[in-house]
């Protein structure tokens, strides 16, 4: 089976806005995602900056079983590994933003996404400096993803 | 159980829109594919727009809803390193879990980056810092800042993102 098409993004964005509305209404807080890995790491070691949250951590394992029934109803679910220079800056990245996470108290979903729909002042200046330092760094970056 | 559906939902609508794919996301960052900013807005304004109309019917109560609290220059920086790390890795968080469960290796990577991040930090002690706790603003929202009523910065964001929008789409015909 070949691989179907990704989903129009507005429609794909109506869809995750509704999730957010849904969890705002039924569970009375937004969605998040760097949460999960502050509360995996708090069991490791104990330190007071890293998050508690049952929640956030089964609502993660609900994003993993998530993404793995839509890859795979839509044909796309594929063993792929990228080049070693690749992966390194994957990992290097993911590095980089755990800090990033831990010091803004939250991440894309949970502030960006959940505090950008509730107009949180936090979650307005964390997006707004995300995407700034994202582009700063970009052009460096160029060759990473050739 | 709640929760669990809500992440069911989140990561299918993640990867039904292709954030489970670094190489889409980076995109972003260089203006080859703008659907990073076109879900993420469509969503956020439709989750505002949820909200504050069922506030206005009386169905939720707004002060139910937990609002992100706001430290003012940790986001600032935070956000500014969070950046840097999402344009190197292509993925965040959240999609670095769907991009790991649909069988990219690079999303296992950076899953596996950030755990270590997030733990070294901790180690750390950055919680210990004075800059941590530096500027706290409580659950402060834009209307309070701002001084101007909730719906005036709805409409304002709605604008917004319309507008930017149709500059995307621009963006697309143009290359």
């Amino acid at each position: 089976m070949s691989p179907r098409p990704y989903s129009d993004p507005y429609v794909a964005g109506t869809g995750l806005g509704l999730v957010l509305l849904a969890s705002f209404v039924l569970a009375g807080r937004g969605l998040g995602a760097s949460g999960a890995f502050t509360t995996v790491a708090s069991k490791v070691i104990n330190a007071p900056s890293l998050h508690q949250s049952e929640w956030l951590l089964i609502e993660i394992g609900g994003v993993v079983i998530g993404g793995f029934l839509s890859a795979l109803l839509a044909g796309r679910l594929q063993w792929k590994v990228e080049r070693p220079s690749r992966m390194s800056f994957a990992f290097a990245g993911g590095a980089v933003m755990g800090l990033g996470a831990v010091l803004a108290r939250g991440c894309t979903s949970g502030l960006a996404l959940t505090g950008g729909a509730l107009l949180s002042v936090g979650g307005w200046v964390f997006m707004i400096a995300a995407f700034a330092g994202a582009y700063m760094l970009a052009p460096l970056l160029r060759r990473s993803w050739q | 159980m709640t929760a669990l559906l809500i992440g069911i939902a989140f990561g299918f609508a993640l990867e039904s829109a292709g954030l489970g794919d670094s190489r889409k996301l980076a995109g972003q960052f260089y203006f080859t594919d703008l659907t990073v900013f076109k879900v993420m807005f469509t969503a956020i304004v439709t989750a505002m727009l949820g909200v504050f109309w069922l506030a206005r019917l009386g169905v939720v109560d707004l002060a139910s809803i937990s609002v992100p609290e706001t430290y003012l220059v940790p986001q600032l920086l935070g956000g500014l390193i969070f950046g840097a790390g999402f344009v190197a890795a292509g993925l965040c968080p959240g999609t670095s879990c769907v991009s790991a469960a649909s069988g990219r290796a690079d999303g296992l990577a950076v899953v596996l980056g950030l755990f270590t991040g997030v733990l070294l930090s901790g180690a750390a002690g950055l919680g210990g810092l004075a800059l941590y706790n530096a500027t706290p603003r409580g659950s402060e929202t834009l209307p309070q800042l701002l001084h101007v009523p909730y719906g005036v910065v709805v409409f304002a964001v709605v604008a917004m993102a319309l507008t930017m929008f149709k500059l995307a789409e621009r963006i697309r015909t143009a290359s």
